[in-house]
């Protein structure tokens, strides 16, 4: 086993088993959980969540971090329910709070790297600002009700178990396959992973740090506009009150997929896996039906903790550089 | 090298260790013969929504109905796919404490399709009505209209009244202000010199009340509060001030909660509303109505009580939040 192998392809390994095992169990103890139609809906729920966590994974793999997300998430439903009730169609609607999220998270970029300023507080700052424009543009959930945002938020394909998969299911799907190719396949997920490896060997190398580091977060304030519009595709409503701490599960769905949180090692698909743990385990508590939601949060802990000890596990030894 | 790599291999089996001790406590607890319900709860932000919760939790045991409980933590896309979770399980019937009025539409249907009634507790939604069975919930404004009765009564029709308001906006705010000014206002001698939100919450129900005692002190003889914990607070501000809440100073406020009553005895509370949250019992009664196929009307009205300080001390015992 190469250190290149165990980096990179061990976490991903590890998860996938992890939520095997977990649907195993899950599908021994409770009749009817490995259905298409459970399988469905995990991936429907946690739609938003897969679209806000492979955002932060490329803002993690450069070495960041991203706080804003949920608030700038809960922004942008308001936003959109806000525009749409004030006479704009939802296709706009959606283009113009998608572009406002990127700007948002462009802002944040540039204000981190010009100023090198910590990501953890101008995002914290962003998080904050966020809910604050959330609040200013209602104070209220406001209901979104448009004859083409309907048929948008009932289309569902149902493949066979009559498991349905949603509008909001498509964009996860598609922009877990785009994510997926921008990492692994272009010159920028290239620029990332080495940010994120070691910036002075990217400056060195003449990366595009600046340009780089702005992308990502422009790309992570993007997600977040998009989840939102997942969410409201969801509730058909939004809610300025919504969002915060879910930039805490997308951190922990990226760590438990296998993305090393000081940058440079992870990949987008491990990602996927550590989403739909997630998804699983919160649908599991819901079938069993006893538990509080606090053994959510134990689950998610006592994992977390596992991944970050593997991930201490597999780089103690050998080159420190994680693209060697 | 090899010492790294075998710590990861044992950090395998960790990790799957962890995962499947989560599932370990799942044993199984199927009711011989009942029926399986799924309760969609909002959260336990309030002592009042945890008495709910074990009041229906003690219900479906005394009942021997299979419960499975979800509670949401305040968050609608959680109750969203609770719901979701109980009808892909197959449950016979779903309870749902909706936390926000909108986004209900497409959950509601879905549970219609499966032929699952579905049975709403303490709060309506901006929803079709023939999307769910029943709502079982309060009267906001009777509740309102109670406490101003109780007041006019007490004081042979003269008051000058301070107002704590709840949240802006919510339902229980609205509702119990409009209850209270119904009575208040057809009243010569009534009169509210003031009224602000307190938010529902102890601190901010303090902070307002001293800040109205500055301006409307000389002139105040009752203060009428939105909830329980609004009105402790201003207990505390009227004190404070050098004032005998309970005596020159009537006040009544609306829930019931068990430090309401405990005020009472203390004589610096008069009286509260009761807005009853031992939901359980109507909840299952409509539940096995609506599985044996009877029509329910579409809401159903939850009796509420008023309690003063003349009951307080014998009924304080048997409170059950």
């Amino acid at each position: 086993m190469n250190l290149a192998f165990r980096q990179r392809w061990l976490p991903t390994l590890v998860t996938a088993a992890v939520l095997l095992l977990l649907l195993a169990a899950a599908g021994a103890l409770y009749p009817g959980f490995l259905r298409p139609l459970v399988f469905a809906n995990i991936l429907r729920n946690n739609a938003y969540l897969g679209i806000l966590a492979l955002g932060m994974t490329f803002v993690i793999l450069s070495g960041g971090i991203d706080l804003s997300v949920g608030t700038l998430l809960a922004f942008s439903t308001i936003l959109l329910a806000r525009a749409i009730e004030a006479g704009l169609h939802p296709l706009p609607a959606a283009f113009a709070v998608a572009a406002v999220g990127t700007f948002f998270g462009a802002g944040q970029g540039l204000l981190i790297h010009s100023f090198r300023l910590p990501p953890f507080l101008v995002t914290l700052a962003g998080m904050f600002l966020a809910k604050g424009l959330a609040f200013a543009v209602s104070l209220q959930s406001l209901t979104i009700s448009h004859p083409h945002f309907d048929a948008a938020a009932s289309f569902r394909i149902l493949v066979p178990g009559r498991a349905p998969l949603t509008t909001a299911t498509w964009m996860f799907l598609v922009l877990l396959a785009a994510g997926i190719l921008l990492a692994r396949r272009t010159r920028f997920g290239r620029n990332v992973y080495a940010l994120g490896g070691s910036e002075d060997t990217a400056l060195l190398m003449g990366l595009p740090i600046a340009r780089t580091r702005v992308t990502v977060y422009a790309l992570s304030g993007l997600c977040a506009a998009l989840a939102g519009l997942a969410m409201t595709l969801n509730t058909r409503s939004g809610n300025p009150a919504i969002g915060l701490g879910m930039e805490l599960d997308a951190i922990a769905c990226a760590v438990i997929g296998g993305t090393l949180l000081t940058g440079g090692v992870g990949s987008v698909f491990g990602t996927f896996l550590g989403v739909l743990i997630f998804g699983s385990i919160k649908t599991a508590l819901d079938f069993h039906g006893g538990l509080d939601s606090s053994w959510l949060r134990i689950a998610m802990g006592i994992l977390l903790l596992a991944f970050i000890v593997l991930q201490r596990a597999l780089s103690r030894s050998g080159s420190p550089n994680p693209n060697s | 090298m090899r010492i790294s790599s075998r710590t990861a291999l044992l950090a395998l089996p960790l990790a799957s260790l962890a995962s499947a001790a989560l599932l370990l406590p799942a044993c199984d607890r199927h009711a011989a013969g009942g029926h399986v319900v799924g309760f969609a709860q909002a959260g336990a932000e309030s002592s009042w929504r945890v008495a709910e919760t074990q009041s229906i939790r003690n219900e479906a045991a005394a009942r021997g109905i299979d419960l499975k409980f979800s509670d949401a933590q305040g968050k609608q896309e959680n109750q969203l796919a609770a719901i979701r979770n109980f009808i892909s399980q197959g449950v016979e019937a779903i309870i749902l404490a909706p936390i926000v009025e909108t986004g209900w539409e497409d959950v509601l249907r879905e549970a219609k399709d499966a032929g699952i009634p579905v049975i709403l507790v303490d709060r309506g939604v901006a929803a079709d009505p023939s999307l769910y069975t029943t709502l079982i919930a309060s009267d906001f404004v009777a509740e309102g209209r109670m406490a101003a009765e109780w007041l006019r009564e007490k004081t042979g029709g003269r008051a000058k009244i301070i107002e704590l308001q709840g949240t802006p906006g919510a339902a229980p705010a609205i509702d119990r202000k409009k209850g209270f000014e119904e009575v208040i206002n057809a009243e010569p001698g009534m009169e509210i010199i003031a009224s602000q939100s307190g938010d529902f919450n102890i601190e901010r129900g303090k902070e307002v009340m001293e800040a109205l005692l500055t301006q409307y002190g000389g002139q105040l003889t009752a203060v009428y509060s939105h909830n329980d914990d609004m009105a402790l607070g201003a207990i505390q501000a009227l004190q404070a001030a050098g004032r005998k809440p309970g005596e020159e100073v009537l006040v009544v406020s609306i829930d019931g909660v068990r430090a309401a009553f405990e005020a009472m005895v203390a004589g610096t509370l008069n009286c509260t509303v009761e807005c009853n949250p031992l939901l359980g019992p109507m909840a299952f009664d409509a539940v096995e109505k609506a599985l044996a196929g009877e029509t329910l009307p579409k809401k159903i009205v939850v009796e509420d009580k008023v309690f003063d300080q003349s009951v307080a001390a014998e009924v304080i015992g048997s409170r059950k939040y």
